[in-house]
């Protein structure tokens, strides 16, 4: 096969499994940030600490990391409900969500980087699989399982949540009370505990995006940081609040950087990146599959 | 005596010892003497964010050096007290933090926070007030500046650009069969790219064309492409200029795409680190990198032994690097540098304190050391070791000689190479 053509399929392929990492960590914002209009910049964060989690899970009971990730997300998700209360009982129920619930998931973000450290210790934290260290060669194409492994389980947690968020009542009243939580009172349901559940789900992926993560590289407390710019991106080229959305834009995301990274070195790969977001908006400003307002 | 640990504060009080870290005092250490007007020097260290591991393990060592000083009487027969506070690896955050330490804490003496980021913001304030200023692990921060109360624990001596990348280049000397073409790829930071530039300035003298020549910014989360990239340019030789997480990310696409090179490495900061070193394994195999210290019999300085045993007794506990093979003996003769100097002049005069540094040599648990006009150290020690026999991630090998192997500078050389990178062990 020509080179030229091997790097760009290369890039391409790694480019989606890198997407497939990118939609774990931005598809529960899809839901706090799109469907709840919650601003929380604590999910990459949190999402490192369910990495951390998994770590000290999977080590000490000598499982899988992303099994790990998918055990332990019932409790991030009753950690999502907990925190969710603590938003709307001192913030939104007074209508001080904008500015001061901000500051509160900064507050979050912070307390949660500082306690991994105080807890653990800043060093990097790791839970290697067997499998993390095998890359099939399809022809000119390497898969390598770190990234393969980490996409399929975000894919499979995204398609079940966007399963749930259309066929149960549930789920609908997460789409309504994103739309209209009045209406949704008129119906006899309680959107304060509809927004809550869906924190909860929020949190839940995260979970899944941090047992993912440990399977990628290597964490420490800080690796938020990375996550931060990116996530949020993602979350508005889908469209904000569609699950579809954000998995195209973040499949576009990865491809975009690594293509990117392939030709014109890695340093363009942000510039580039981010330029696409500003392109999709500028003839798109509702995002890929949003809808205007 | 109750000894109040910064891990004590936060397990006592952790919501509001976190709210709060930015502007909190932690003094970690023994607070011995109270009554008999201890020596006081300050510092800010990043015990949280991206430079928190080796912050933190930085510190242990400085805590280890004032037990070991106070266990023999102090310094001028007074006990030493460090003053210590959380930069959050956040540059923003030191020069109020070093204002504080001066003006509000009164310290007597100042120390650096950790790293070239970290240390160029508290220059103003440093310099403003006239300290006396013993830096860890900056490099070329004072080339403009040219404070001459300025003096640098670090390897890279005043040219980085002439010297840095001297060492890995020799190697290919010791190469069996020649080789014509190089890649470079750095990260987009300061000590990184002068790493770039310093091999990209020599290539040419060692006959090496450059066929790759590329940055990447801190935030890359998947280096495949970018390997695959170098790759396809079949380079002989590879070096590369990272940070952790970076360097671990960079090492298992290398692995994941069998990258072979008959060179491989370069100024990698991460492999030094224990849990990179237990996590890459094998990978790091034939590995050559920049490093400050290795346990090889060539670098068995008076007392750099006995402060590892102290110092490994203490980490896991503290839960910082386990090893300490890398800035950790140099933070605890930062220190001792300090301490001969007020010995030698006898009191605590900053002026004095400089032009003893300037003037005189000391002999530290890293070796002999001199600093050169701009503080920096006279004879640069740009360290090149090999990891060599690596088949599996246990720490145990790399307290033992063997396991990094030093090729350059010739003076401590302890092995020969082995090439070419991607051979089993």
């Amino acid at each position: 096969m020509d080179p030229t053509l091997s790097l760009l399929l290369n890039g391409v392929v790694s480019g989606l499994l890198l997407g497939g990492l990118y939609a774990a960590a931005a598809s529960g914002l899809a839901i706090s940030f799109g469907m709840l209009d919650i601003v929380n910049i604590a999910h990459p964060a949190l999402m490192v600490a369910a990495g951390m989690s998994v770590v000290l899970l999977g080590t000490a009971l000598g499982l899988d990391p992303l099994l790990v990730a998918v055990l332990q997300a019932p409790a991030f998700f009753l950690l999502g409900t907990l925190l969710y209360r603590a938003y709307h009982h001192f913030f939104e129920r007074r209508g001080d969500e904008a500015l001061q619930g901000l500051a509160f998931f900064f507050g979050v973000m912070f307390i949660v980087e500082v306690g991994l450290v105080l807890l653990l210790g800043p060093e990097q934290r790791f839970l290697d699989p067997d499998y993390a260290f095998v890359t099939w060669r399809l022809g000119e194409v390497d898969v390598p399982l770190r990234m393969l492994a980490p996409a399929l389980l975000a894919l499979a947690a995204i398609a079940a949540l966007w399963v749930f968020l259309r066929r149960s009542f549930t789920g609908l009243a997460i789409a309504a009370v994103a739309q209209d939580p009045e209406a949704l009172r008129l119906m006899a349901v309680d959107p304060v505990r509809i927004k809550r559940i869906a924190f909860g789900l929020s949190i839940a992926l995260a979970s899944i995006a941090g047992g993912a993560l440990v399977v990628v590289q290597p964490i420490e407390p800080a690796s938020h940081q990375v996550f931060i710019g990116r996530v949020f991106a993602i979350c508005i080229m889908g469209g904000m609040a569609s699950l579809p959305g954000c998995v195209l834009a973040a499949f576009l995301f990865g491809v975009v950087e690594n293509v990117t990274a392939s030709f014109y070195g890695p340093s363009w790969s942000p510039a580039v990146a981010f330029g696409w977001l500003l392109l999709v908006l500028a003839f798109r400003p509702q995002g890929l599959f949003g809808r205007l307002a | 005596m109750s000894e109040l640990t910064r891990r004590g504060l936060g397990r006592t009080a952790l919501a509001g010892a976190l709210t709060t870290a930015a502007g909190s005092a932690i003094a970690p250490w023994p607070a011995l003497g109270q009554g008999a007007n201890p020596i006081r020097i300050g510092c800010s260290m990043s015990l949280s964010g991206g430079l928190a591991a080796n912050g933190r393990s930085a510190q242990l060592a400085q805590r280890i050096w004032a037990e070991d000083v106070n266990a023999r009487g102090g310094l001028l027969g007074r006990p030493v007290q460090l003053v210590s506070y959380d930069d959050q690896s956040n540059p923003a955050n030191v020069p109020a933090l070093y204002t504080k330490l001066v003006d509000v804490d009164k310290v007597d003496l100042v120390t650096s926070p950790y790293a070239t980021a970290m240390i160029a913001p508290s220059m103003p304030v440093v310099m403003q007030r006239g300290m006396c200023y013993v830096t860890l692990f900056g490099a070329g921060v004072n080339e403009r500046l040219k404070y001459d109360r300025y003096f640098s624990m670090n390897v890279t001596g005043d040219d980085i650009k002439g010297h840095y990348a001297r060492g890995f280049l020799e190697c290919t000397k010791m190469l069996p069969h020649p080789v014509r073409s190089l890649s470079i790829l750095a990260v987009d930071n300061d000590f990184a790219q002068r790493a770039a530039e310093s091999v990209r300035g020599m290539a040419r003298e060692y006959g090496l064309r450059i066929v790759y020549d590329r940055s990447y910014p801190p935030t890359t989360v998947d280096f495949t492409p970018t390997i695959r990239a170098i790759q396809a340019q079949r380079p002989d030789v590879v070096f590369f200029a990272s940070y952790p997480p970076d360097s671990n990310g960079i090492l298992r696409a290398v692995s994941e795409l069998k990258l072979s090179a008959a060179l491989l490495g370069g100024g990698m900061v991460g492999p030094q680190i224990a849990a990179v070193q237990a996590q890459l394994g094998p990978i790091l195999n034939n590995l050559v990198t920049w490093d400050v210290y290795s346990p090889e019999p060539t670098m068995q300085f008076p007392g750099v032994v006995e402060f590892q045993e102290k110092y490994r007794a203490r980490a896991p506990a503290e839960q910082t690097d386990v090893l300490g093979n890398y800035l950790q003996p140099y933070a605890y003769a930062q220190m001792q540098v300090i301490a001969q100097s007020l010995a030698r002049i006898g009191k605590i005069d900053q002026e004095a304190l400089a032009k003893d540094m300037h003037a005189n040599g000391f002999e530290t648990i890293v070796g002999p050391i001199r600093f050169s006009a701009l503080g920096e150290w006279a004879e640069p020690r740009n360290l090149f070791v090999q990891f060599q026999n690596i088949a599996d991630g246990d720490l145990e090998k790399y307290k033992k000689p063997g396991a990094k192997v030093i090729l350059y500078p010739p003076a401590l050389k302890s092995g020969e190479l082995k090439s070419p990178y991607g051979a089993p062990a």
